[in-house]
């Protein structure tokens, strides 16, 4: 197993869990490339899930700019997001390792409610961990998962949010890796999973490519993407690393003293299985992160991430919750598009640093998600 | 490593608490009555804000003294302490990044300046350990693993190679705490163990009655460890300290005397 990426990744993980992860990197290395498998996942992708996404010009947006920008509508995936590229696939991955159930964790609810979903395509009971806090700002994507036939634990350790529900998918699945499959919703935690998700979330860059060289006859100069765990970041990179793009990355600012700046205010070590960039205090002590979006609201990153920033093939920055919650509202209005408040990030971005693109500045934002699920949270913070 | 001997004997009851549980003083205090109380070697933790591998009821422990800002430099100043009384064997139980952050070779050096024993990540599985294998052997400290009961036979082997002082068998697949009853499939697997190696065995996790303690050692295991129990004494006697440690006492002595027939010496500076 290619175990890291630069110095960062491996498998930091107790002795109990290193045997079921590696009969899970032996099954996947097995199927990633069989033939049947590939069938099936390419088939639910295109008729279940409505693969492949626009590429959608934002004309507007582009206008008030001043160059061209195109947004990739990951957000108009059935489920409301890019995590069910990867749900599916692992899902098909658990039923051929023979697992009796899956869980995962969630932090947004979006990847709770595509593994909810993913679990009756491949009929499996499904377990999703939840952080209390979470649970309580994303109500409707609990709802939904239960719909789905989920079953919601919520995390009532430490910061309550992803992490803790990451920590208590953890421990549940050291007892019961016999008959678990840990679905892993992010490029994070010890190897094979970020190889695995990668693996599942590159068609984004893959689909992208063939699109813009379509419509525009070359290749972007920017791939903007949120980052959280940083999952549809690097689907949204994949195809364009060591390409003389710029891919940017844009973390949440939160408040500006609270925050998931995991990559461009963290420091290296060793957290949930891999060795990335963490927020930690000096005794290595993890701090909590802060976002008014559940999903970037995490204090570790990908290590695919971790190693693409210290060799600066891709750049990380970051937008506070007001920023990220006044660019929703301008895609909204100015598009007709409500994105989720993690992929207002990268939208924000674009606001903020207006200056930066040139009139022949070819850009694409990854929407990974719409704002439905963000709705109620908004109405309540009276915001907007 | 001292060649020809282990300072890790057969026939241990080792017992574990968080460095800093309830607080600087009390914990200095509950690691004597320890010694005191017939434990043979002392597996002592380090608090983690994110400890995967715990229950419940050490996870609380970890938060109890991170709540107070305890920091590494109080614990190794706790652990100073004791080797201000005895050279009972200690070995540390700590998440890496831990270490990490106090900078490895730092944490290897200050662990052989007090007389460290053991050294244990439970997050490092021997795939990860190239680092901790180069520091353990610099510094002189031994570096110990854990076998699960799901690691096969290439793996023990593997394990066995690196391992150093004592093997720490888990008893069972999932986070510490308190179980009824131990798994006797860990007969089989103690068997295996024994192929490769001559270090000690030593079973934790579940382990938290006498009965326990001798059932392991029938099972041919050479120790057992202990943890959740004194977290959950501490915890229930937050209020009263006198009680808080004459019960860890109390419980420490019937642990250690299921360790076999004889009655032991108090072992205060008997090393």
């Amino acid at each position: 197993m290619k175990n890291y990426y630069g110095n960062f990744g491996g498998m930091f993980v107790p002795e109990m869990m290193v045997t079921p992860l590696k009969k899970i990197n032996e099954e996947f290395e097995k199927i990633k490339n069989d033939k049947k498998f590939k069938k099936e996942l390419n088939y639910l992708l295109k008729e279940f899930v409505g693969r492949p996404t626009p590429l959608y010009f934002a004309k507007n947006f582009s206008k008030d700019i001043g160059c061209k920008i195109y947004l990739k509508r990951e957000d108009l995936l059935h489920s409301g997001a890019h995590k069910i590229n990867n749900t599916l696939g692992q899902a098909l991955l658990a039923k051929k390792i023979g697992a009796k159930e899956i869980i995962a964790e969630t932090g947004a609810g979006q990847h709770g409610v595509a593994t909810a979903i993913a679990g009756s395509i491949v009929k499996l009971p499904v377990k999703i961990f939840m952080g209390e806090k979470d649970i309580e700002r994303q109500k409707m994507n609990v709802y939904r998962m239960k719909l789905f036939g989920a079953k919601v634990i919520p995390a009532t350790s430490g910061s309550k949010t992803l992490k803790d529900a990451v920590n208590e998918a953890l421990r549940y699945y050291l007892a019961n890796s016999k008959k678990s499959y840990y679905l892993i919703g992010s490029v994070v935690g010890p190897m094979p999973y970020p190889k695995i998700v990668r693996h599942f979330q590159k068609i984004i860059s893959k689909e992208t490519k063939k699109q813009i060289l379509k419509k525009e006859k070359k290749l972007p100069t920017y791939i903007i993407a949120c980052v959280g765990g940083g999952s549809n970041a690097i689907g949204s990179f994949d195809s364009f690393i060591n390409k003389k793009i710029n891919l940017i990355g844009v973390e949440a600012g939160g408040d500006n003293i609270k925050h998931g700046k995991t990559l461009s205010k963290g420091t290296i070590g060793v957290f949930q299985g891999t060795k990335s960039y963490v927020l930690q205090n000096s005794d290595g002590q993890i701090q909590e992160a802060h976002s008014i979006s559940a999903g970037l609201d995490y204090p570790g990153v990908g290590p695919i991430h971790a190693y693409l920033k210290d060799s600066t093939k891709a750049n990380y920055f970051s937008v506070t919750d007001d920023e990220a919650t006044n660019a929703l509202e301008y895609l909204c209005k100015s598009e007709g598009i409500l994105p989720a408040l993690e992929s207002a990030h990268g939208i924000a971005y674009v606001l903020q640093n207006k200056k930066k693109f040139r009139k022949n500045d070819l850009v694409i934002i990854t929407v990974s998600g719409r704002g439905d699920k963000d709705v109620a949270q908004l109405l309540e913070s009276d915001k907007i | 490593m001292i060649k020809n001997k282990n300072e890790f004997k057969k026939n241990t009851f080792m017992p574990f608490v968080v460095l800093g549980d309830p607080n600087k003083e009390n914990s200095k205090k509950i690691i004597k009555k320890l010694v005191e109380n017939g434990a043979d070697a002392l597996e002592l933790g380090f608090a983690f804000s994110d400890p995967v591998a715990d229950g419940p009821v050490i996870q609380l422990a970890n938060k109890r003294v991170l709540d107070k800002n305890n920091s590494t430099k109080n614990n190794f100043e706790i652990i100073q302490n004791i080797r201000s009384y005895s050279n009972i064997p200690i070995s540390l139980m700590l998440s890496y990044n831990l270490a990490l952050a106090f900078g490895l070779e730092n944490f290897y050096k200050k662990c052989s300046e007090l007389k460290i024993n053991g050294l244990l990540f439970p997050d490092i599985p021997v795939e990860e350990n190239k680092d901790i294998n180069y520091f353990s052997k610099k510094y002189k400290i031994n570096q110990v693993y854990l076998i699960a009961t799901n690691s096969n036979e290439e793996r023990i082997k593997k394990i066995s190679k690196f391992a150093r002082g004592y093997i720490y068998l888990v008893s069972t697949l999932g986070t510490t705490g308190m179980r009824n009853e131990i798994d006797k499939t860990i007969k089989t697997k103690i068997k295996q163990i024994k192929k490769y190696t001559n270090l000690p065995i030593y079973v934790g996790f579940g382990i938290s009655k006498p009965t326990h303690v001798q059932n392991v050692l029938e099972m041919g295991a050479d120790g057992a460890i202990c943890g959740s129990s004194f977290c959950k004494i501490i915890e229930n006697n937050l209020n009263d300290d006198y009680l808080m440690i004459k019960n860890i006492g109390v419980f420490c002595r019937k642990m250690s005397q299921s360790t076999n027939a004889k009655i032991k010496k108090n072992k205060v500076g008997d090393y």
